[in-house]
């Protein structure tokens, strides 16, 4: 079982959580080529070590949260609010 | 080595089993290959098998970072069936099932392929008009082993699965693909390999690749834990490190994200089962087929996020098990025996890819998500075609990876581009 803490519900089991996917992606402009949008959609970098992804607090406080995490050894090292602006509300400064 | 045949395996019987030999050799990597297969799973001894066969190349090596079968290969719950609806894969996956039924012949080895028929239960009209769709679309493209059961032919057929009107979800019927069923995976594994080293393939274990040479667009070398080894042409078969091995290669991101699916068998009992029996509903999803040991094999969801170790995590265990129970109620006392887990190649729509790629002579197989097992034969043929020929024929033209900017998504489950949901 993966523990994730949430910043907002403390630590809980990870099948309280729905994972979102990569946390890299950043969409194009809406009128950016299309090529860039095949990209964000369907081309991952599907990294073998740490990452960062999202996941939804679905069965807890519903909010969505950035991980950052090792896909090998599922070590987790952070988990701050996805949301920005929320994350340095929180003392998150990056 | 020997043919096998009745007389060997009577003879073999009275003469205290002493008479076999290796069935294949150990081979060491030479410097040159004119055609290289990295991956020794069952999609790679496949190409590897039917290179050798179908086409003239030359010289065929096939390296294997760990022992063949030590992948996906030898982890999956050996579902085989064709009973897919969208153009291309339809023709792709039936072709694989003609190819299994004369596989055992084809490769003098039993691959023990048992047609015992795979049996979806059906719970509401809703799933019986969307399954009656897709069976009738195959009937109508010319296969015709696809049919609908009502609650009494399931009932006289497999008696002892949960029937109570009480139960969750009730059973009212099933869609059964008659020719389907499974097959001994590690049997394929050793079939294929067996098979291919006869023709002269090498296929060299504990060789994993480190690096990928390139000049001008084309792969010139491949650096190996047992050394460096030149090449003109290279067939990628990876699955789950598909991602790691194209980027080795300089070619950045794919439509691929590997997530891992696990597998449970429980102690032998006698014969209890003599189909393949799917269980999906209300968020539920649930396989189950009896080994020729007498285990009962149960497959499931994958464990919900991205991942590259080979070990399950405890929710889809108990997800697994109380699916089986739900629908089995007799198996509630068994103990599982034994639990795994293997990396899978997951694809934005749920396909897989067989295809050329930006480098001139490396190709592409891969994406299998969870169904590269039933695919193996045809998987094997079409890649070596592709990898002799230099191009694609009509039946893979679209197991490409330009497929998404055509708009042509292959996607079964309509599920959209997000690997994890692909099942
Ligand atoms: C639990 C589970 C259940 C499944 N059930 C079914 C099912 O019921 N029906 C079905 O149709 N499919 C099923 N599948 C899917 C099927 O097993 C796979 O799609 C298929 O085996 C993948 O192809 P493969 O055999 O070539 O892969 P693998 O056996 O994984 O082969 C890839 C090989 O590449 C090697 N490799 C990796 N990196 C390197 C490197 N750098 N150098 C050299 N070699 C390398 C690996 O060691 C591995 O042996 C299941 C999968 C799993 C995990
Ligand atoms: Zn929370």
């Amino acid at each position: 079982m993966l523990r994730i803490n949430c910043p907002f519900c403390g630590t809980r089991d990870h099948n309280e959580f729905t994972y979102g996917g990569d946390g890299s992606i950043s969409y194009p402009e809406l009128d950016a080529p299309m090529e860039d949008w095949i990209k964000a959609v369907f081309e991952r970098e599907n990294i073998c070590g740490r990452q960062t992804e999202t996941w939804q607090h679905t069965l807890g406080c519903r909010m969505w949260l950035r991980v950052e995490r090792d896909t090998v050894t599922h070590e987790i090292f952070s988990v701050t609010p996805a949301d920005p602006k929320l994350a340095v509300a929180c003392g998150d400064d990056a | 080595m020997s043919q096998f045949s009745a007389w060997s395996v009577f003879w073999n019987g009275l003469s205290g089993q002493k008479g076999w030999t290796r069935q294949w050799r150990d081979s060491e990597p030479q410097t040159k290959y004119d055609v290289v297969i990295i991956g020794g799973g069952l999609h790679g001894l496949a190409t590897a098998y039917y290179l050798a066969k179908n086409h003239d190349v030359g010289k065929i090596a096939v390296l294997e970072k760990g022992w063949i079968g030590g992948g996906n290969a030898g982890r999956n719950t050996t579902i085989v069936r064709s009973n897919y609806v969208l153009p291309g894969n339809r023709e792709f996956y039936e072709h694989s099932l003609q190819l299994w039924e004369e596989l055992s012949h084809e490769l003098n080895y039993n691959v023990m392929f048992s047609q015992r028929s795979h049996v979806t239960l059906l719970h509401n009209p809703g799933a019986v008009d969307a399954v009656a769709r897709r069976y009738n679309t195959m009937r109508l493209t010319g296969n015709n082993d696809v049919e609908m059961w009502d609650l009494e032919r399931l009932k006289a057929t497999i008696p002892h699965l949960n029937y109570a009107p009480s139960a969750r979800f009730p059973i009212t019927g099933a869609a059964v693909q008659t020719r389907a069923g499974t097959a001994r995976h590690d049997a394929v594994i050793w079939g294929y390999a067996r098979a291919a080293d006869k023709l002269g393939v090498d296929i060299i274990q504990q060789c994993e690749v480190t690096g990928i040479n390139t000049t001008q667009g084309a792969i010139t070398r491949i650096e190996t834990s047992r050394g460096s080894i030149e090449t003109n042409k290279v067939g990628l078969a990876v699955a789950g490190n598909t991602s790691r091995l194209w980027q080795m290669a300089g070619l950045g991101n794919l439509p691929i994200e590997s997530h891992k699916l696990q597998a449970f068998v429980t102690e032998p009992v006698k014969p209890l089962l003599d189909q393949v029996v799917v269980f999906g509903m209300g968020g539920a999803h649930f396989y189950m087929s009896q080994s020729d040991k007498g285990g009962m094999v149960f497959g499931g969801d994958l464990d919900w996020y991205k991942s590259y170790a080979q070990k399950g995590n405890l929710p889809v265990a108990e997800d697994v098990t109380a699916s089986a129970i739900s629908i089995m109620p007799c198996l509630s006392r068994l103990r599982v025996l034994r639990q795994w887990a293997g990396i899978v190649d997951m694809s934005m729509d749920g396909t897989h890819f067989i295809c050329k790629t930006p480098l001139s002579n490396l190709y592409l197989n891969g994406g299998w998500n969870y169904g590269g097992f039933k695919a193996t034969p045809a998987s094997g043929w079409h890649f070596a075609d592709l990898i002799a020929s230099d191009r694609p024929n009509t039946l893979i033209e679209n197991f490409d990876l330009e497929r998404f900017a055509r708009g042509v998504n292959i996607d079964e489950r309509g599920a959209g581009p997000d690997p994890k949901l692909h099942g």
